[in-house]
């Protein structure tokens, strides 16, 4: 593992509202969906923050906001000492050569008219790196060579690629700007599971020679598990529990966090057999018209009256580092609170006045 | 005799100025009566191919499947589309992945329960949509009444999962073939269906074949598996057999590289050199061979034979992994 020095990203409470427009003549504001509802969490240089949660947590969003590819409405982003939402038009631009992305679905997101070469070029020659035509030829071998594709792709288009093969594209558009930060937005999801460890690996072998800091979003805990530092677990658009990813998995103190983990399927018959699920009731309650107090209560096996329908719970340090919002974590944990049965209430994909959907907001790209 | 018995199933998919391509190959296995069977594999091995021949709704142009279905005794190859159809969904359920393009999006939930109620058990409308109101009552939506007359747009994916099961086991089917049925859900939602069909299957009998590419879902559920490679069976064995003791190396490295969630941290996973290829595998050797770490002379001369393991499996190899060594 590369040396850590202090974080290189901070993000103090930052939210992204989505205004949900409605009417004929006049774009009248009806009501907001609440993406990104105040997270923050600072990620260290040469760290792999994994963020976890289920479809429309808000996990998507917080990324692409971290990047200004959607405006936040409301927080702090500071970025080696900077506060991008302060920086405007060039010199954001320029900013954005230190952190990249790397989508999920790679054939939707390498236009298919543009050879691999153009498809690198072009990041360089938007930040006017690619002047010197042999210095560029030679800063885009080594990128592929590291990627672990041959040179001879160059010329190639990305069809002409299996599925596995187009994401170290990919990664390697991200890389070739020799960025600090790299956003990856499920960056395996789509592949198969023996071409995901391929990718797995070859991330961390970059992390490691090249000394990059990841943010890495998936919905995947047992890959988020594998390869983040710090975890972080969102649950309708706020963090509710954040630790090294050993403690996370070995000591998850967030009742949603214990749900999440117990649902997993692991490929172990003999563990199977033996597991104890924590079935949650119903559906994730939709982010426009989120439930007061915690936002767990409505699924949550171990709500307690009053107080969780009250006040939302910050996110507070319970164990040397180990941040969790719940009211009643440290109960939950000794045994004083037992779980109790929860009906399931039911969501509607289309509750307020947003599109009705399978419940994602943000399509994926 | 068993309930549904594949006997070398082959589909190959042929358009003109092609070259054929053999989507599934000389599938076999068997299904008895009460049974969970798994059929797993990565993109492009022929699981899901299998279970439309099955189910014979592969499209009429472009295709040959031969071998036989033999379900209780008689081929579901041979019959005519009529029979077919009479046996489609009171004989054999599906349940397949997206539930939002499976239902008719302009149809409320409740007609489309009934609607295999009417079709297959001759009632009438006022009895079938009483009864869906109980077999959606029994699938866990809450409030059934109501979600009647609802559209499939009204409900979120987790409730469209469940009428869909609703649907495929109105008529009490003897098998229900299960296509991917958590892979668009959320890790939560996939608990609470599998847990579902799990304690449907218990509580009715029925036999269930579950076609997944996830490891772990096959691994909580499924009586025997099938490991899929290129449109064959390349190894068979029962659950504990085949998570305990892995003997071909695609099953083995399969199993090595899914990172899990109970193992320790910062070890590199093992992953399988190569992806799958899209030329026509089988016919110069085992498919596997370019990317197995086993590979011996064998393997580049001809198909190897499906063989019976001593622990009652069967595999297609001609140096299988020893029995010794165990998952990392």
């Amino acid at each position: 593992m590369t040396e850590r020095t202090g974080p290189l990203v901070e993000l103090r409470d930052v939210k992204v509202h989505f205004p949900i427009k409605s009417g004929l003549l006049f774009d009248r504001t009806v009501g907001y969906v609440y993406a990104v509802d105040g997270v923050s969490l600072s990620i260290n240089k040469g760290e792999t923050y994994g963020l976890v949660g289920e479809s429309g947590c808000g996990k998507s969003t917080l990324g692409r906001g971290l990047l200004r590819l959607v405006e936040p409405t409301a927080g702090e982003i500071v970025f080696d000492g900077t506060d991008i939402r302060s920086l405007k038009g060039e010199s954001m631009r320029r900013a954005r050569r230190r952190m990249q992305m790397i989508f999920q679905d790679p054939l939707s997101s390498l236009d298919p008219r543009q050879s691999v070469e153009s498809l690198l070029v072009e990041g360089l020659k938007a930040h006017g790196l690619a002047d010197d035509k042999a210095a560029t030829n030679r800063r885009l071998r080594e990128t592929l060579a590291a990627v672990g594709l041959p040179a001879s792709a160059l010329a190639k288009y990305p069809h002409e690629f299996s599925g596995g093969q187009r994401q170290r594209i990919g990664i390697a558009r991200a890389l070739v700007l020799d960025p600090d930060l790299i956003v990856a937005d499920e960056p395996v999801s789509a592949l198969d599971v023996s071409i995901q460890a391929q990718v797995l690996n070859l991330m961390e072998d970059l992390q490691n020679e090249l000394g990059l800091t990841y943010l890495i979003i998936a919905h995947d805990l047992a890959v988020v598990r594998h390869i983040a530092d710090t975890v972080g677990v969102m649950y309708l658009g706020g963090l509710v529990e954040e630790a090294s990813s050993d403690d996370l998995y070995r000591e998850p103190m967030h009742p949603y966090t214990k749900a999440l983990m117990s649902a997993v399927p692991v490929p172990d018959p003999t563990v199977e057999d033996r597991r104890e699920r924590i079935l949650l009731a119903g559906d994730l309650p939709s982010p426009t018209n989120p439930p007061a107090g915690c936002r767990f209560h409505t699924r949550c096996p171990w709500a307690q009256p009053t107080r969780c329908v009250d006040e939302r719970p910050a996110l507070r340090d319970v164990l040397g580092g180990h941040r969790v919002a719940c009211h009643y974590a440290e109960d939950i944990a000794a045994g004083r609170i037992r779980p109790h049965e929860v009906a399931p209430e039911l969501v509607r994909p289309d509750d307020g006045a947003g599109p009705g959907d399978t419940g994602e907001l943000i399509p994926t790209p | 005799m068993s309930l549904l018995d594949v006997r070398d199933l082959s589909v190959v998919f042929q358009r003109r100025g092609e070259r054929p391509f053999t989507a599934v190959d000389k599938v076999s296995f068997s299904v008895e009566p009460g049974q969970t069977v798994g059929l797993v594999g990565e993109s492009g091995c022929g699981k899901s191919v299998t279970s439309l021949a099955i189910m014979g709704l592969l499209p009429k142009r472009g295709n040959r499947v031969s071998g036989e279905v033999l379900f209780e005794g008689a081929d579901l190859l041979k019959l005519r589309p009529d029979d077919m159809r009479d046996r489609r969904g009171r004989d054999i359920g599906m349940i397949f992945q997206d539930p939002l393009s499976s239902l008719n999006p302009v149809v409320p939930i409740g007609l489309q329960v009934a609607e295999v109620l009417e079709r297959h058990r001759g009632m009438n409308r006022k009895a079938a949509l009483k009864e869906a109101r109980e077999l959606l009552d029994a699938v866990g939506i809450p409030d059934p009444m109501r979600r009647l007359k609802e559209y499939p747009h009204q409900i979120s994916g987790g409730m469209r999962q469940r009428a869909l099961i609703a649907i495929a086991l109105a008529c009490k089917p003897r098998l229900l073939i299960a296509d991917e049925p958590t892979t668009a859900l959320d890790v939560t939602i996939q608990a609470q269906i599998l847990t579902l069909l799990k304690q449907l299957v218990d509580e009715t009998g029925t036999a269930l074949i579950m076609i997944t590419h996830d490891l772990g879902v096959v691994a909580g559920l499924c009586d025997t598996v099938n490991v899929l490679y290129g449109g064959k069976v390349v190894e068979r064995a029962a659950r504990h057999e085949l998570f305990g003791r892995p003997r071909h190396p695609y099953t083995h490295g399969l199993l090595s590289s899914v990172p899990r969630l109970d193992s320790p941290r910062g070890e590199r996973l093992h992953a399988i050199p190569g992806s799958v290829a899209d030329n026509i595998p089988w016919v110069e050797g085992c498919a596997f061979a370019p990317r197995c770490g086993n590979v011996v002379d064998a393997c580049l001369e001809g198909t190897p034979p499906l063989e019976p393991t001593a622990t009652g499996g069967d595999l297609r190899c001609n140096n299988p992994v020893s029995e010794e060594v165990a998952v990392p």
